[in-house]
């Protein structure tokens, strides 16, 4: 599945004193199978825009295309939109609401009018994606830790089998090793499912050892548009905006000031170990 | 949907109605109803129009806001006017079955319902021109006299501001957890009565818990800055009352004269 935007504008409350523009003539598309990485500092629309990926705001100006469809027609299906593009918001664990987690996970596909049978399956997949047992299926979800909370939210979109999943932050507040194991899952669905992912994080790292392309927003627009490799080398332009690059590659940067002959595009630690690896080998 | 509540929203301005002190303004509001309850036929209502039309002026208030806050109230308003036409005995204007209007009736329903409109119009301009803070410390000071006699005056007050600081903050939450869910495939705009009420159970339960951890975290912020409330409390804003506060009192005492005169 793909998405398209084309020239997208979008104002909050127009037509009162409170009117703040939170995007303007945004252009991107975004292929079948890509993992995105949205980044951008606080305000510059990047919620904004990924709530209209799924019809959730319409825009004032421009069109959003979902496999080609212009979901910004009145005739379109929004509910079937937002079965194939699944949105996981910031901070997902206060949107738990059922009795228990299997209820709660079965409400997106309850909504899809699924048989009994078929939710069972469904819930129990996800379940599996985020790497929780059935153990908790019939405990409240109000009796969980934070992070079993946040995957019981991801497992509540993910059983409706989203073809683009899009995730505002899914590691906020989380713990180190919670984090990188969910971090870890999402990958996982993006490669072995091929599903579309877009990724919004203010983690550098995060970003550079997930995403195949990242997308930068500022004020509103697409600053920058390219691959991890290009975008992490453009440092100056990145703290401009209140961003920065990983911090691996300010040590790379470190290096070659002091006369390192090591490459420029090292934005992993994984990337830094084997290019230093290699130096050491040919020097002895 | 969310977007339309506009009553008792503060509309930010720095107009002579703005400015006013918030003491006055309470003060004047209740007069404003007083003097509305006094007018007796239409030229009363054709003045107070003129009058209530001059304060929207003068408080830059785009009209389209002052009616919107109409709109929740609008069935009561139409309740009111009918059973009015149809409740009052006289002569006869015409009949619907078994329900008689009557000119005396329809009389009293067309005052009854500019007494309403004006009723919300200027209660509304009071929330639309002072800050809820602003609000509540007036109340707080108009409160005082009687804390003699036990009235928890602070305490209301600061019940009050926590509360409309509140609205918003749930409204916001209100519409991300709709979208949440709209996300999920829920459905809150269609269906019958019965469905958009169980409908509603997936919001709710998440909003009730949120605002009963906001209020736990609110009362610990409070509490570890030592907030004791009540007595020796002293403020940052002092209000003081300025030109226009007077001009004002003038202008209220020559409306209430002019209506009492028509009557």
């Amino acid at each position: 599945m793909s998405v398209k935007v084309e020239n997208l504008s979008y104002t909050y409350m127009i037509g009162t004193p409170f009117e703040k523009q939170a995007l303007q003539g945004v252009n991107l598309e975004i292929k079948k199978g890509e993992f995105i990485g949205l980044i951008g500092h606080t305000g510059s629309g990047k919620s904004t825009l990924i709530q209209h990926f799924n019809g959730l705001l319409k825009p004032i100006k421009g069109k959003i295309y979902i496999n080609d469809i212009d979901i910004t027609e009145k005739k379109v299906k929004l509910k079937e939109i937002r079965n194939a593009v699944g949105l996981v918001f910031q901070y997902p664990e206060h949107q738990l609401f059922e009795e228990t987690v299997y209820k709660d996970i079965a409400f997106g596909p309850g909504n899809m009018g699924l048989a009994e049978e078929q939710i069972r399956k469904r819930v129990h997949e996800a379940l599996k994606l985020v790497g929780l047992n059935a153990g908790i299926l019939e405990k409240s979800p109000f009796e969980l830790s934070g992070g079993q909370k946040r995957r019981v939210a991801i497992a509540g979109v993910m059983a409706m089998k989203p073809e683009i999943l899009v995730l505002d932050e899914p590691t906020a507040g989380l713990d180190p090793a919670g984090r990188d194991d969910i971090l870890f899952q999402i990958k996982a669905l993006h490669t072995k499912l091929g599903m579309t992912v877009i990724l919004v994080s203010h983690s550098m790292e995060d970003i550079a050892r997930l995403v195949d392309r990242i997308i930068v927003m500022h004020e509103g627009t697409v600053a920058m548009d390219n691959t991890p490799g290009q975008v992490f080398t453009e440092v100056e332009t990145l703290e401009e905006m209140g961003l920065s690059a990983p911090q691996i590659t300010y040590v790379v940067r470190q290096l070659r000031q002091r006369g390192l002959n090591i490459r420029e595009d090292i934005f992993t630690i994984h990337q830094a170990k084997k290019e230093l690896l290699a130096l050491l080998e040919g020097m002895k | 949907m969310i977007k339309d509540i506009t009553l008792g929203q503060y509309f930010p301005g720095t107009s002579p109605v703005h400015r006013l002190d918030p003491r006055i303004k309470i003060i004047l509001t209740l007069l404003y109803i007083f003097a509305l309850f006094t007018i007796k036929n239409f030229t009363g209502y054709i003045l107070f129009a003129a009058f209530t039309t001059t304060i929207i002026y003068i408080s830059t208030i785009p009209v389209k806001y002052v009616f919107k806050g109409l709109k929740p109230l609008l069935f009561i308003i139409i309740l009111t006017a009918f059973v009015n036409m149809f409740m009052t005995g006289g002569v006869t204007l015409f009949t619907i079955g078994p329900l008689v209007a009557t000119y005396e009736g329809v009389e009293i329903a067309v005052m009854m319902v500019l007494r309403l409109l004006f009723l919300i119009i200027g209660t509304s301009l009071l929330t639309f021109t002072t800050s809820p803070i602003l609000l509540t410390d007036g109340i707080e000071k108009l409160l005082n006299p009687f804390k003699r006699i036990g009235v928890p005056a602070h305490e209301l007050a600061m019940m009050m501001t926590i509360a409309l600081r509140f609205i918003p903050t749930l409204l916001e939450e209100t519409s991300k957890i709709m979208k949440a869910q709209m996300a999920r495939g829920a459905d809150f705009e269609s269906g019958n009565l019965i469905k958009r009420a169980q409908g509603l159970v997936p919001l709710l339960v998440p909003l009730f818990i949120s605002a009963f951890r906001r209020a736990d975290e609110l009362a610990i912020a409070m509490e570890s800055r030592c907030y004791r409330g009540g007595d020796q409390r002293t403020r940052m804003k002092q209000l003081q009352l300025s030109k226009v506060d007077y001009k004002a009192v003038a202008l209220f005492i020559i409306l209430i004269a002019v209506l009492l005169s028509v009557r």
